[in-house]
């Protein structure tokens, strides 16, 4: 098993053209999902790519790279509408965690808990995914995620970068998350929520996602229609909005927990996104 | 491709200085450090990011490395604790920090915190509690409840002191210094490099029979060394913990009954074996039906687990005194409650890890261990080999909790080793220490309390079915201890008491903090506040009225004639208690979704074994050259007693404690100090060190024939002694030494006293309790189903503190691990078995904690000190549950109380 840093992203690339290798990043999901006996794999290391380091502001929106770690999105200067994206990320495990884990590696690891997910979804992010052999391409995020650890990358392919469109002047953001315990907890449910309000408080665009819900996170469209043009409290939750979810029942919380606690973090991010 | 993108080599600075190694090939960081650059101070908890025991700093940010491809660290800055404490004056700030707080218990987080500590420091050098909390989140902690490591970060003012750390004084941790600087060893930190591994072969299934292909051939295949079966041992292929109950093979023998269960072990390379695929081994397996809970195993026609245990019922434990049925029928009031909690597991950061060698025709076995005595004749029974051919030296432990009370690791080392020749490591993966450690027995309660309209408890029914899992392991100590103390330190005529240890396919529930007590108490505390709701009695006053006095009879029948010490907790707890029910009432006048509750629990604890002889022996001498040494055999397993007993010896003997060498356990040089449980070394142990010290000085004031509270000094060779009449001089060098070369010599030995218990229980069962009463403030979420404990206040009778610092430290760690049981934790076997889905409290979980020293001084105890290390957990969880009753008006009858249960709880009370 060897391991291979390039610097340089047409390396990497070509490396993959082998599918022998295994993309690496920050490592904080690949090592526990590693079994006895380990992987024959080789390892293609990409935290040395400087393309895929940074964090760039470009025409139509930011191009997060694909080996950015969580503790470098918080630390970034970025507008209000990515405070739910930097709130998830500093819930996800702990300082460690943040400091080695990547955006890019939780959503290529696909987890219907990935806690990057849902504020993704609110910002309408879309992945670059590029190949040797066929170049580059940029899809949604929604189209990205297909499953439960599954999702639209081939074996080739590098997540190079995470784009995110300019969100509308004075959105607002916010992220909610429930575990058991403080930090190093997987979220039993979280919300992510964007929101614009005119000048007299009414909803003019609104992205609601939920994670843990459902086998991959989702946007709650239907309530999001009905919410344009009300104040945020107007709109009581009920089923009907919820109708896309799926919640199971496992150790971190009933089905129908999950489904009640979800419509209660949906109301609270509301109240605190419109502080 | 334009260069080479593989190297051959791997070079980066390691605490300063750049090393160069052939390339890892994707290895671990830690594991390279450990195994390859001799960086033990590099902890392994978990290898999957959830413990942080494994943090160093990369280029001055904290990682985990056990989370990090090695060739990642290439041309990067790596420190460990080792270094920063070496190169960093803010690290050696914090480690100093951390033993003046008592901070580092059994020590294997330490390395983490300060490490993770240090990387906070360097750009906050007066960091809020928050800042502290998000700093050190990602490191778990089991015994420190985390209160006393924020004080360390924090710099607040010191709580040990310049003493002599005399009996009552808070000297520091006698063994600290190697905690805070990375150099002590755990198990897995001992073993020569050359030493093959072991792999513990194992079921994946909860109940079934299996067959072996051919494992030799395997084994031959595959360049291993030798493999491992029952047929390979050459004594009894059985290990337990009480005589009757020796049921737990070493290796299984056709059949496993837990998932996780030793079927076979192979001994090779490390290289090899961690390249196997183990898919590969020639077993073959029939899986059979399994039962889970012990109301499924006790049914009639269940299938039966072991032979002769008739509806798999593997002992039962009774109490009886009085007419309990008759007293509920004339009671005022009854109430009545079906309790079940789960399985809990120890976590301690430690997994199970030694060291073992052949050394001049004798084993010897290095590991973590609470019990290196009981160690030792386990092995020989297993080996069939004299027990003057082995050698048992204890490790530092990484936490134990009662787990490492039975053996684990050792016995495999054992076998390996002979087999060999060769000497073998073994360390547990977290994933098969969660599988094959003993838990916290489940049970299922029924409680039935009555009382008269003055609010005197007038009846009292127990009945406890507690889940044993496949084997006894310390079943029928649980069985026994419980109906014992299932009525809690109440005045209770008539009471009823009975439990029953049951098989079933989960992995043995054996010693955790408390045997028992903590899951009965949470029944019976639950239940008194519910009688003292239907009385319309406060319940602290209710408690009060009902509490054991001194001269009053135990349900037992034993009679304390000083030392009973509740009223004393629960007077402690009283302006506590007035302010935050208070203060809760106010709140939740305004709040409708947040609901604030404030509760109390309370707990006692007879320390050492229920009516059975448990001695400890103390062995001390003073040399030509005036040094004194103590050997120390009760296991530090960071609960204190290297420093708590060194205390004693040295208030008796009369000399500061730093005069002392001490010298641990280990079986070819320490007399056995019996285990490391049931609260009983600073009362066992402690009264045979303060034997041990009365009778050195004993020989010194009669050889110089001076009084009998003479001061000693010792300098060197020279003794001086004083006293009223005039100042003795003694040179030491004078004076005839024994074998060992001591020239003043003592071995004591204290065994508590203690009277068999009759058919009903009835008799003298401890020579003391220890009491304790608990306030918990929580608030709860009533939407999201979150409780959240805000502060804790603590009354603990120790009898006599005497290091108040290690009492608190003992509280702190107790309260976490209550609070743990009764909101988060849960051990599912096949689903919860890693820190990532077990969950136990972080540094984020634990309030701010008030404890409160009571000292009724005890009959027995050295300088009449009680026991303390399960009291401390034995209230919490019910303080919390009644806390949650009074802030929503809801029982919870089913812990851990998760979101999920809870909601659901609060919901039924609304239909
Ligand atoms: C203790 C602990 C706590 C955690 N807590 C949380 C939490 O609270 N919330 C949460 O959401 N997650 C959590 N995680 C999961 C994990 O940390 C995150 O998902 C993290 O963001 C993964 O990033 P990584 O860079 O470490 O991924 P890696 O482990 O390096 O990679 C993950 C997967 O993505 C692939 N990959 C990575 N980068 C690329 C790329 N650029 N192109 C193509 N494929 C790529 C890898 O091949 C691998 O399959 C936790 C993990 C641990 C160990
Ligand atoms: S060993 Fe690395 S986090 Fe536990
Ligand atoms: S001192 Fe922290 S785990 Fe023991």
């Amino acid at each position: 098993m060897t391991v291979y840093s390039p610097s340089q992203l047409e390396d990497a690339l070509n490396i993959l053209r082998d599918p022998g290798f295994v993309v690496i990043a920050g490592g904080t999901d690949y090592f526990p999902s590693l079994k006895m006996g380990g992987s024959q794999d080789n390892i293609l290391n990409v935290m040395k790519l400087p393309e895929m380091n940074t964090i760039t502001f470009e025409e139509g929106g930011f191009r997060i790279g694909g080996a950015v770690s969580w503790t470098q999105i918080i630390k970034s200067d970025l507008p209000a509408a990515f405070d739910a994206l930097k709130a998830a990320g500093q819930e996800v495990g702990s300082i460690q965690i943040q400091n080695a884990g990547t955006i890019a590696g939780n959503l290529c690891n696909a987890s219907p808990a990935a806690d990057g997910v849902p504020p993704l979804l609110a910002l309408e992010a879309e992945i670059e995914l590029q190949s040797a052999k066929r170049g580059k391409r940029q899809i949604p995020l929604v189209k990205f995620l297909n499953g439960i650890r599954n999702t639209d990358r081939q074996k080739d392919e590098l997540v190079t970068s995470i784009f995110v469109p300019h969100p509308p002047k004075g959105m607002k953001s916010v992220f909610t998350k429930l575990g058991s315990r403080s930090y190093l907890v997987i979220s039993i449910c979280m919300t992510a929520i964007s929101i614009l309000l005119n000048g007299s408080g009414r909803i003019i665009d609104i992205r609601i996602a939920v994670g843990a819900c459902s086998p991959v996170a989702q946007r709650l469209k239907t309530l999001e229609r009905e919410m344009i043009g009300c104040r945020p409290n107007e709109v009581a939750i009920c089923e009907r909005h919820l109708l896309s979810l799926t919640p199971i029942s496992d150790v971190r919380g009933s089905a129908v927990f999950r489904q009640e606690a979800v419509a209660e973090q949906i109301v609270r991010s509301l109240s605190r996104a419109v502080l | 491709m334009n260069k080479k993108l593989s190297q051959s080599q791997l070079i980066f600075r390691l605490n300063g200085e750049t090393v160069n190694i052939p390339a890892p090939n994707g290895r671990r960081l830690s594991e390279i450090l450990r195994k390859e650059l001799s960086a033990q101070d590099v902890k392994i908890g978990c290898n999957a990011g959830d413990c942080g025991a494994c943090t160093v700093l990369v280029d001055g940010q904290p990682v985990c490395a056990c989370l990090m491809v090695a060739e990642q660290a290439e041309e990067r800055d790596v420190q460990t604790l080792t270094g920063l404490h070496r190169d960093d004056p803010i690290t050696r700030n914090l480690s100093e920090s951390f033993l003046n707080h008592g901070s580092a218990q059994c020590g294997i987080c330490t390395p983490g915190m300060i490490v993770s500590a240090t990387a906070l420091l360097r750009k906050n050098d007066a960091p809020s509690e928050d800042e502290v909390k998000d700093a050190l989140g990602g490191v778990l902690c089991r015994c420190t409840g985390y209160r006393k490591i924020i004080d360390a970060v924090m710099n607040a003012p010191a709580i040990a002191e310049h003493c002599n750390g005399d009996v009552g004084e808070s000297v520091r941790h006698l063994d600290g210094r190697a905690k805070v600087s990375g150099e002590l060893r755990f198990g897995d930190d001992v073993a020569s490099k050359e030493s093959l591994e072991i792999l513990i072969l194992r079921s994946p299934y909860h109940h079934a029979k299996f067959k072996f292909g051919n494992l030799e051939k395997y084994c031959q295949d595959h360049g291993l060394e030798v493999t491992l079966t029952a047929a390979d041992i050459p004594g009894k292929n059985a290990f337990g913990v009480i005589p009757g109950f020796i049921d737990q093979p070493v290796f299984a023998e056709n059949m496993v009954r837990f998932k996780g269960e030793a079927v076979a072990a192979i001994v090779g390379l490390a290289s090899i074996l961690s390249d196997l695929d183990l898919s590969k081994i020639p077993i073959t397996w029939e899986v059979q039906s399994s039962h889970h809970s012990s109301s499924e195993a006790e049914k009639d026609g269940a299938l039966q687990l072991h032979a002769g245990h008739k509806n798999n019922v593997m002992c039962r434990g009774f109490v009886s005194r009085g007419t309990a049925h008759a007293a509920l029928k004339k009671a005022d009031v009854v109430v009545s409650g079906n309790f079940t909690t789960g399985i809990v597991e120890h976590a301690y950061i430690e997994p199970e890890a030694g060291f073992a060698e052949v050394k001049n025709g004798r084993l010897e076995i290095h590991a973590c261990t609470q019990a290196p005595v009981m160690d030792l004749e386990s092995l020989e029974s297993i080996l069939a080999m004299h027990r003057s051919k082995i050698r048992i030296v204890p490790t530092a432990v990484g936490g134990g909790f009662g787990s490492k009370l039975d053996l684990s690791v050792q016995p495999f080392l054992a076998l390996a080793a002979l087999k060999t020749h060769k000497p073998v490591r073994l360390c547990y993966s977290r994933e098969e220490s969660m599988q094959s450690s003993t838990k916290r027995h489940p049970s299922n309660i029924k409680v039935t309390i009555g009382a008269d309209r003055s609010g005197k408890i007038c009846g009292f029914l127990f009945d406890g079915a507690f889940d044993t899992g496949a084997y006894a392991s310390w079943g029928p100590t649980v069985a026994n201890r419980v109906p014992v103390h299932a009525s809690g330190p109440y005045n209770v005529n008539d009471y009823q008491a009975s439990s029953r240890g049951i098989y079933t396919n989960n992995p043995p529930s054996g010693a955790f903090r408390g045997f028992g007590v903590p899951q009965s108490a949470i029944a019976q505390e639950s239940m008194l506040d519910e009688l003292a709701d239907k009385l319309g009695l406060d319940p602290l006053a209710f408690r009060l009225k009902n509490a054991l006095e001194n001269g009053v009879e135990t349900v037992c029948g034993q009679v304390f004639e000083k030392g009973v010490g509740i009223k004393a907790c629960l007077k402690a707890l009283q302006p506590a208690w007035i302010e935050e029910r208070q203060k809760a009432t106010e709140a939740n006048k305004s709040s409708a979704v947040l609901k604030y509750g404030v509760g109390i629990g309370v707990g006692w604890y007879g320390c050492g074994n229920t009516s059975l002889p448990n001695p400890s022996t103390i062995k001390a001498g003073i040399f030509p050259d005036g040094g004194i040494r103590l050997h120390q055999g009760a296991m530090d397993i960071g609960q204190g007693s290297n420093t708590v007993i060194s205390q004693i010896f040295a208030r008796a003997l009369g000399i500061p404690v730093s005069d002392i060498q001490l010298i641990g356990p280990d079986t070819d040089i320490t007399p056995d100090a019996g285990k490391t449980s049931a609260s009983r070394q600073t009362f066992v142990s402690g009264n045979a060190a303060r034997l041990a010290g009365e009778r050195l000085r004993r020989q010194i004031t009669e050889r110089l024939n001076v009084s009998e509270d003479a001061e000693f000094s010792f300098n060197g060779p020279e003794l001086t002694v004083a006293d009223r009449a005039g100042k003795h001089k003694l040179n030491l060098q004078n004076l005839p030494k024994n074998g060992e070369g001591f020239v003043f010599f003592a071995e004591e030995t204290y065994d508590p006293p203690t009277k068999p218990l009759d058919k009903n229980g009835q008799g003298h069962p401890y020579a003391q309790f220890g009491y304790a009463a608990h306030l918990a403030v929580v608030v709860v979420d009533t939407k999201l189903g979150t409780v959240k404990p805000t502060k804790f206040v603590a009354a603990h009778d120790v009898g006599k503190a005497i290091n108040p610092m290690l009492v608190e430290g003992q509280v702190h760690g107790g309260i976490a691990q209550g609070l743990g049981m009764a909101l988060m934790e849960e051990y599912i076997a096949g689903r919860t078995e890693n820190l990532h889905d077990y969950l136990i409290p972080t540094i984020g979980d634990v309030p701010n904690i008030k404890t409160l020293i009571v000292e009724e001084e005890d009959a027995h105890g050295p300088y009449g000190a009680k026991g303390l290390g399960e009291h401390v957990l034995i209230p919490t969880a019910p303080a919390i549950l009644n806390a949650f009753k009074h802030a929503t008006g809801s029982r919870l009858y089913e812990i851990p109380a998760t979101p999920s249960r809870v909601m659901a709880a609060l919901k039924q009370r609304m239909t």
